[in-house]
């Protein structure tokens, strides 16, 4: 936010806005930036959700839309469903089922303010970053409840109660499998364990010690269950549940939790990138090769590998039992990660 | 405890063992054909549109009488001896006028009895596949070019019709 406020010193004029908007104002622009990028990375994955899905099946998915590969494809669905009609069923709570689209995208949203994606490109360095990305991020469940709830639909129900069980069970060994990279730094703040990780690949907490990296594959499943991606999809099943929570939205109200879907797809891939894989730092240490790309663009690459693995594993892999979701989140990965913290503090203090 | 991790290892190497599968068939060449642009080639003799070469068509009306459904129709007169003889591309002497020659594709079944017992092999079935219609009776080819010369009404030969 303070480059931000630095930017708009620039705009001529900016002076005399009144002292009391000028504090606001660089509040709005950035929350304009990360909608703005948010939409844009998400209309991405999409297409690239569909290519890579088509690619696994032999197929070729979109090809027309906008000429080299479809890539505006994503563009034409998003236009279709702002157009649609605004379907409320009669039997709906009106106004939870109206808020519910928007707080699962809030969880999402609000969540990016920590993320750094560059050395100074990020919104506010709160010194409780990572703890602030757990707390924010679970608000979205309250959101998926509510759609559940509201619709008034047997569906929706079950998809939101599933829901809730799997993300609330997932959220421990995730905040668990997080701590271990706690322990080193120091810091709950995310430029901080950026900063930590400078200096090359060697430096990346994956590499660290192994209990981090097996730290970060049971951050990876755990983060994989939080956002109902498949294998763990069963929140949104569709040859169970029609749609899960979202089976009686449509229109513009779908296309936010489609939004909020891929942009929690984001949020994972980017604190697994911030925290394990290095966040905006440089790959090769400076004396084997020259830093050359820009932190971000290294931040992107590496949240888009994380992310590209999300989409592989989804077409690789059936659902799971409700049973065998329980399972693997309190009987394997929760005792995992917590002996896995035992590893990391055991060698921070010895 | 055992079991335990005997499971898990087996969970973790099944897991890598899928994504390998995936990871082999993202590179595999995609079998899609991009439809309108890139068409399938039918094989030989595929039995899609019927077609009737006029110039060589008798009038015998063998067609309408194999066909299963009643969708040939075939009206045709005798042609007058005066008028000069004319000859199908295998020699046979065309001795009746078709002014009729009807084929209703939408009762079509495709399946080719009619060509069989065509003497002269005007009557054939091609690989043409496309060929939908806004209007129903857009799907009855008229094969027929002559008119009839002499005023009576037509007599209808299709056997369903009569």
């Amino acid at each position: 936010m303070d480059s931000i406020a630095q930017l708009l010193q620039l705009i001529p004029g900016y002076d005399a806005v009144p002292e009391g908007l000028r504090a606001y104002l660089p509040m709005l622009v950035s929350s304009v930036v990360i909608f703005a990028l948010l939409a844009l990375v998400v209309l991405f994955l999409v297409w690239l959700e569909r290519k890579v899905s088509a690619h696994i099946q032999d197929r070729l998915g979109p090809m027309y839309v906008g000429g080299w590969h479809g890539w505006a494809q994503t563009l034409a669905d998003a236009l279709k469903l702002l157009l649609k009609e605004d379907i409320v069923p009669a039997a709906t709570d009106k106004v939870l089922y109206k808020m519910a689209p928007y707080i699962v995208f809030l969880g999402a949203f609000a969540a990016f303010v920590v993320v750094p994606f560059g050395a100074s490109s990020f919104v506010s360095d709160l010194n409780i970053g990572i703890l602030y990305v757990v707390a924010v991020g679970s608000l979205s469940v309250i959101g998926i409840i509510m759609a559940g709830w509201a619709s008034n639909n047997k569906y929706s129900l079950y998809g939101g109660m599933r829901a809730a069980a799997q993300i609330i069970s997932y959220e421990i060994p995730s905040a668990i499998a997080i701590m271990t990279v706690i322990i080193p730094v120091g810091s709950l703040s995310m430029v901080d364990i950026v900063n930590a990780q400078k200096g090359g690949i060697q430096h990346w907490f994956l590499f660290r010690n192994p209990f981090i990296f097996l730290a970060f594959i049971v951050y990876f499943i755990a983060s994989l269950a939080e956002v109902n991606r498949t294998p763990f999809d069963i929140p949104e099943a569709e040859s169970e549940l029609v749609a899960g929570y979202h089976t009686e939205y449509s229109g513009m109200r779908f296309a936010f939790f489609f939004l909020a879907e891929y942009a929690n797809m984001f949020l994972v891939a980017s604190v697994a990138t911030t925290l394990f894989l290095g966040g905006w730092t440089q790959v090769l240490p400076a004396f084997i090769a020259p830093q050359l790309l820009p932190g971000p663009v290294l931040f992107f690459a590496k949240a888009l590998v994380l992310i590209f693995i999300q989409m592989w594993l989804r077409w690789s892999l059936p659902r799971l039992r409700v049973d065998q979701l329980m399972y693997l989140s309190w009987k394997v990965l929760l005792p995992i990660s917590l002996v896995l913290v035992l590893g990391v503090g055991w060698l921070a203090v010895y | 405890m055992l079991t335990y991790f005997r499971n898990l290892g087996l969970g973790l190497i099944t897991v890598l063992n899928s994504m390998g599968v995936a990871w082999r068939h993202l590179f595999t060449p995609s079998v899609t054909l991009q439809y309108p642009t890139v068409k399938w080639t039918m094989p030989e003799r595929s039995r899609m549109r019927l077609f009737n070469k006029m110039e060589d068509c008798i009038g015998c009306g063998q067609c309408a009488r194999a066909c299963p459904t009643n969708c040939i129709t075939i009206q045709t007169e005798k042609r007058a001896k005066d008028e000069p003889e004319i000859f199908a591309s295998d020699g046979t002497v065309i001795k009746l006028r078709t002014y009729v020659f009807d084929i209703d594709m939408t009762l079509c079944c495709y399946c080719a009895l009619c060509t069989f017992p065509c003497p002269t092999h005007c009557l054939t079935m091609t690989g043409a596949y496309e060929y939908s219609a806004y209007d129903k009776d857009d799907h009855i080819y008229h094969f027929a070019k002559d008119k009839p010369l002499t005023a009576k009404t037509p007599k209808e030969q299709s056997p369903e019709k009569a």
